[in-house]
């Protein structure tokens, strides 16, 4: 840290608001698109687990070992083969979102009751119709918990992503911060994370109670 | 929101469809390899149409295996199935289900749907246009007791045991289907609201006539809602198929006479209905009344006790005699409280053991309301088993005047 200089440097952020307002869009976009395709070959492996439910132990330990390798190691073992792309890091981060993910879709699916489903056919639904009709939304608590859990997760490993070069937050808080001592990038990168990871959390809470207005009704 | 349909709903006796004849014919269901011995062998079984067919056995006898069968929730390994003639092996599965109500223990309601969504299933996947859907949908809460206004908002998580039970069953009936399935219906409510529920659901037969195939391991329940019953012994070999009366009467074998108990005799009583009895009109107070008023009218009353019924002509319990004496207004507080009720549908074997519980042995007998329509006692029920050939009270079956 300099001496004679203001700890956060207010002219600074009004002089750089532009880049920081890019370093946003940047962090959301990268955030999104990583739990979008999460959510996607996370769907695909729990249907997969719903046809044939011996296959949810292998690929639960398969998505927590790539969960377990650091992150930084595998941002920078895939530099050779994917070079520096976005696809490094979405490779990365869509990796990580599967634990999470796949889980609680699983949890999800066998969260619906066993009478439900049992009326269902008696009734008379084919299985696709019984799948988007019944299962897939008496799941959805569950499965947007598990959207939350890895929106807040990703959002922070965004910011790690930055050293390979995909920007973002992390740009602000390692290159501009610490890397140059400056405390005020530091710091108002780190309340950025802090605060978009916040709203999505929220907004997903409220997606929640909008879709599945009946898990309220049970306190009642 | 919705304008009502132009037409208004017809009566439900109207529009209804009554019950098929369902056929199985030398039905065989092996689990798992050919050796294994049968869940169900060689089964051959006619219900008549608008019937209630009641399957019985000891677990392990094939009744569930066997309805299953109907719907094809389970795959008979050789035999045919029929509805109306028709072999339910060649329909489309789904086809099929759509066209037969099907009622389980646990209900099964849909916790995402609300009470008029949950009723309103089959008839969406039939794609019925949407007025009629909301017609229907009113028609059958109304049929089962349930308010539509109230009720057809409500998620099921906000009903009782019993108000789920009664969406189950408008739920199979909501696509008007000739045959309904129910497994264990009522095996997961208390006694008292079981009782209650069965007596609904006869009455509800009597309006709609489908023909019924009804599971469930309790002889008691058994014998109260069948025409026929059909005993299953272990490895789903058929027993005795017959009314109640002749399997009580006349057991066809040894493990039939086990099964249904050592106390036939007293089932018997399970065969008339307190609607086949006498009633008597109780002398009848309310809150409020005069007690000499009360007290002169009691004279002629030969059970000691008063009826005190509130505004509704609803039961509030019964008062002593003695309670009458002196002069001014009666007091609720008095009342000897909770007069057991029964209902017309309820068995005489279920009346006695209710009265026979109580402090004053006498059955207040009450409406699907709740309000009073006579009294029985323990004397009136031994004259009716004593009267009518020592057997059973009254001819049972057929709809009362």
């Amino acid at each position: 840290m300099r001496s004679g200089q203001p700890f956060i440097r207010l002219d600074w952020l009004v002089d750089n608001a532009d880049q920081l307002a890019r370093r946003v869009g940047e962090q959301l976009y990268i955030t999104v698109i990583a739990i979008v395709i999460g959510v996607i070959v996370s769907f695909g492996l729990a249907l997969l687990v719903r046809r044939y439910p011996r296959l949810g132990g292998p690929i639960l330990g398969i998505a927590g070992t790539l969960y377990a390798i650091p992150s930084i190691a595998a941002f920078v073992l895939l530099i050779p083969i994917t070079h520096l792309t976005l696809w490094t890091a979405e490779i990365v981060l869509v990796s990580y979102t599967l634990v999470m993910l796949v889980r609680n879709m699983i949890a999800g699916f066998r969260a619906v009751p066993a009478d439900v489903l049992e009326a269902a056919d008696g009734m008379g639904y084919t299985n696709a119709q019984r799948l988007w009709r019944v299962e897939l939304p008496i799941a959805t608590p569950i499965i947007i918990a598990g959207v939350r859990i890895a929106t807040v997760t990703t959002m922070g490993l965004v910011t790690i992503a930055a050293l390979i070069g995909s920007g973002g937050l992390g740009y602000v808080i390692v290159n501009l911060g610490i890397l140059r001592q400056f405390p005020t990038a530091t710091i108002s990168g780190v309340v950025l994370v802090v605060t978009i990871s916040a709203l999505l959390d929220w907004g997903l809470a409220i997606l929640q109670r909008r879709l599945t207005p009946w898990s309220q009704a049970r306190a009642g | 929101m919705k304008a009502q349909p132009a037409v208004p709903s017809a009566p439900t006796g109207a529009t209804s469809t009554t019950g098929a004849v369902v056929a199985l014919e030398h039905v065989t269901k092996r689990y798992g390899r050919g050796d294994a011995a049968p869940a169900v062998n060689d089964l051959s079984l006619t219900i008549g149409a608008g019937e209630i067919c009641v399957l019985v056995g000891p677990s392990g006898c094939g009744k569930t295996t066997t309805m299953k069968m109907i719907n094809r929730l389970i795959e008979p390994t050789s035999g045919r199935i029929t509805i109306a003639g028709e072999d339910v092996g060649v329909l489309p599965r789904v086809e099929l289900r759509r066209r037969i109500g099907y009622v389980i223990q646990q209900v099964g309601l849909f916790p995402h749907m609300t009470v008029a969504d949950n009723v309103a299933i089959v008839p969406r996947l039939l794609r019925w246009p949407a007025a009629r859907i909301t017609s229907r949908v009113e028609e059958l809460l109304e049929l089962v007791g349930l308010d539509p206004a109230g009720y057809g908002g409500r998620y099921p998580s906000a009903l009782s045991g019993g108000e789920r039970q009664r969406v189950g069953v408008a739920r199979a009936l909501a696509a008007d289907p000739p045959v309904m399935l129910m497994d264990e219906p009522f095996g997961a409510v208390d006694p008292i609201r079981r009782e209650r529920l069965q007596n609904e659901f006869l009455r509800l037969q009597e309006k709609v006539r489908k023909t019924v195939i009804f599971v469930t391991h309790d002889v008691d329940e058994a014998i109260k809602m069948a025409d026929r019953i059909a005993i299953l012994q272990r490895g789903g070999v058929l027993a005795q198929y017959d009314t109640p009366d002749a399997i009580l009467g006349s057991p066809a074998s040894e493990f039939v006479e086990r099964f249904v108990g050592a106390d036939r005799g007293l089932k018997r009583l399970s065969l008339g209905r307190v609607r086949d009895l006498q009633l008597t009109q109780p002398v009848v107070v309310r809150p409020g009344d005069s007690r000499s008023d009360a007290r002169r009218r009691m004279t002629e009353d030969a059970t000691g006790f008063a009826l005190l019924l509130d505004a509704a002509d609803r039961p509030l319990g019964w008062i002593d005699e003695r309670d009458l004496r002196g002069d001014g207004p009666i007091d609720p507080e008095s009342a000897i409280p909770g007069a057991p009720t029964v209902q017309p549908e309820t068995t005489l074997r279920d009346a006695l053991s209710t009265m026979l519980l109580s402090s004053v042995q006498l059955g207040v007998v009450v409406d699907e309301r709740e309000r009073v329509l006579g009294v029985v006692s323990v004397d009136d029920l031994s004259e009716a088993l004593r009267g009518g050939d020592g057997a059973t009270p009254s001819a049972r079956g057929g709809p009362q005047a």
